[in-house]
């Protein structure tokens, strides 16, 4: 089903967001103001954003190391995900996650992870949740072509379709787990081909046409909404950057020609060209939004430079949860 | 601490585990049960039995045979809002799901903030003593207890594993909950009313004066067997069981050392790097002045666990082993020796 206007809007609100958080972020990072790694998801906004638009913040989504697409798309507030890249105590974690483990549960953002497949797992609780409660809504689980190649990942698989929870499998094939090519670790052209396998089905979508991704998605959350099961959606998609960081250090692992093909697909100007087509957004209305969110960007950079330092007493706070009353 | 009293009811180890599960799932909506054959068999020690035909496949639920996947329902269900029970069948599995529990389970609070609760229990069963040997009989307790974000519940007789287990349920944290293989079917005093036992209190088995004996689980017991044996010796032993292994009630062990003098603690795991070592260093830290001899350990030799029985009964301690290493604390002989 053709997204309406609005969606569309948002679709590109949800991008835009994605990716001049992201650019920031790089920037920050080589002038060394950011701490620990950073592992960037520009180029792959329309996954995130083409799932997400189609998520309240009732629905649970699980991330990976690549998260902070994942939590500006589910909703994600600038500032504090700047001040938690910062380890500021202003930050979504206090400080105490940083990017790989920014997370937002009032959002239904369950945690990017630093561990390649894990996410799946829980992801399936969620899913379990909410089938449990009857609540109608759904979990997806966000993960990258390597992480199909990790037993957590077919365990969560095999688990979800075994007990039909609602849950949608995004897989984002970017044609590299790490710095290594997709094609040198496993025997398929398809992450798609393992839903077979589960039993349950899967769709191949254009992971740069965010409209594309929209509609696919779609389809397979009102399947686990409508207590059909699991869906495996794999959208084929490039990160313009490297694995973390911005600049290839250590030899060459992709070619440039490489990089630029996908460069010309870029996901947010092939949808601006449609969005001026279909006459939803002008090229001015959609440069106003650039220009806006740009604003909060600086804000939300601001925001956390002004931020406080966690205190050293913080270290052994969040370990447990206290208990209210003696037992 | 209230004791059970001889009019009480009596019931098996197993089954007291059982009747926890069984009353908080009547109380809490929100606690449901997820492993490997709890459902339609009721688990391979039969821990669930009969729970899936009251409470239905909905709440009794079979998994595959996938420990991730098992431990993150219990992550994802509970960051989400419910009490899981995920049971993972023997303790040794739990190194298949080590990702889930220890970089995963332990950590998400924290990671997040503290804005994370994970009220999961995770059920297990360790120990050695059926020659299933060293893939379906170890005590992997001490690795995690060095895991912060994990409580580590290991009790010793039935009284203590339903109150245990209850506060583990009700517990806002995550829980390990690992019952000795070789207790199942040891029988004691249970009261018939859901109630808790805290976690990170220590229970003085046997009060004494001459020396401390600090075990849990099934050691424990052979324990007190060797206390008892050591009573017509003229030897007053306090056998102290801490009952929840982390947090460690530190306080208790500490007391009772400064008063006997001696301390020995004994586990069924590997000496080496095993839970008593961290015990001997709070001790000494502690008590220093008020040892009279070094802390002593009793645990299996390091090695895995062998399957013959032949080896076996020589790998485990038992209350013969036990009462020759305090005899040794005291430096005292057998008698006729």
């Amino acid at each position: 089903m053709e997204p309406t206007p609005d969606v569309l809007r948002d679709l590109h609100r949800r991008m835009v967001r994605i990716r001049l958080f992201e650019e920031a972020a790089g920037k920050l990072a080589e002038a060394a103001k950011l701490p620990g790694f950073l592992h960037l998801y520009v180029g792959e906004e329309a996954v995130a954003a083409g799932v997400c638009v189609n998520l309240t913040n009732a629905d649970s989504i699980t991330s990976t190391h690549r998260g902070h697409g994942h939590l500006v798309a589910k909703g994600g507030q600038f500032r504090p995900m700047m001040a938690e890249l910062m380890g500021k105590a202003t930050g979504y974690c206090n400080g105490k996650g940083g990017s790989m483990h920014i997370s937002s549960l009032e959002l239904g953002m369950l945690g990017a992870n630093g561990i390649v497949g894990a996410g799946s797992p829980i992801a399936v609780g969620a899913a379990f949740t909410h089938k449990y409660r009857d609540d109608g809504n759904v979990a997806v689980a966000f993960f990258g072509d390597g992480a199909t190649n990790i037993g957590a990942f077919h365990e969560a698989a095999n688990m979800a379709c075994a007990l039909k929870l609602p849950i949608v499998f995004a897989c984002e094939n970017n044609e590299y787990g790490e710095f290594t090519r997709r094609d040198a670790t496993m025997a398929i052209t398809d992450i798609v081909d393992r839903a077979q396998g589960y039993g349950m089905p899967g769709v191949i979508v254009d992971g740069m046409d965010a409209v594309a991704v929209c509609e696919a998605a779609a389809e397979a959350i009102a399947y686990a909404r409508a207590g059909h099961g699991p869906t495996l959606v794999e959208a084929k998609t490039y990160r313009f950057y490297n694995h973390h960081g911005v600049q290839n250090l250590g030899l060459k692992y992709r070619p440039d020609s490489e990089v630029e093909v996908w460069k010309q697909r870029d996901p947010i100007f092939t949808l601006e060209a449609k969005l001026a087509d279909v006459g939803v957004l002008t090229t001015e209305q959609c440069e106003a939004v650039w220009v806006e969110l740009r604003a909060d960007i600086a804000d939300a950079i601001a925001f956390a430079e002004d931020s406080p330092l966690p205190n050293k007493d913080q270290i052994l706070e969040d370990v447990y949860t206290p208990m209210a009353v003696a037992q | 601490m209230s004791q059970p009293t001889s009019d009480e009811r009596t019931l098996s180890y197993v089954m007291a585990f059982n009747e926890a599960v069984r009353q908080s799932m009547r109380a809490d909506e929100n606690v449901f049960c997820a492993g490997e054959d709890i459902g339609a068999f009721g688990g391979v020690f039969g821990t669930f039995g009969g729970l899936q035909k009251e409470f239905g496949s909905r709440r009794v639920v079979d998994t595959p045979i996938s420990e991730q996947a098992i431990i993150g329902l219990g992550v994802g269900s509970s960051v989400t809002g419910l009490r899981p029970i995920v049971d993972l069948m023997f303790m040794d599995f739990m190194c298949v799901a080590l990702d889930q529990i220890v970089n995963q389970t332990a950590k998400l609070k924290y990671m997040f903030g503290g804005k994370a609760t994970l009220p999961l229990t995770i059920t297990t069963a360790g120990g050695a003593g059926l020659s299933a040997a060293a893939q379906h009989s170890q005590s992997l307790e001490a690795i995690l207890c060095h895991i912060p974000g994990l409580k580590v519940v290991y009790p010793s007789n039935p009284y203590d594993m339903k109150g245990l287990m209850v506060s583990c349920i009700r517990e806002n944290n995550p829980t390990v909950m690992v019952k000795h293989k070789r207790l199942l079917g040891m029988s004691g005093p249970v009261p018939e009313d859901i109630y808790s036992v805290p976690l990170g209190v220590a229970n003085i088995l046997r009060p004494g004066t001459d020396v401390t004996v600090v075990s849990w689980g099934r050691m424990a017991n052979e324990s007190l067997a060797a206390a008892a044996v050591l009573a017509d010796e003229g030897i007053d032993c306090e056998v102290i069981d801490p009952r929840t292994l982390q947090p460690f009630d530190t306080a208790t062990v500490v007391a009772s050392a400064r008063k006997t003098n001696r301390i020995i603690v004994v586990h069924e795991a590997v000496r080496f790097g095993g839970l008593g070592a961290e015990i001997a260093a709070q001790v000494q830290e502690e008590a220093f002045d008020y040892l009279d001899a070094p802390v002593a350990r009793i645990g299996a030799p390091f090695s895995p666990v062998p399957f013959s029985p032949a080896l076996e009964k020589y790998y485990v301690p038992d209350a013969a082993s036990i009462a020759v290493g305090i005899r040794d604390v005291l430096g005292r002989r057998a008698p006729g020796k």
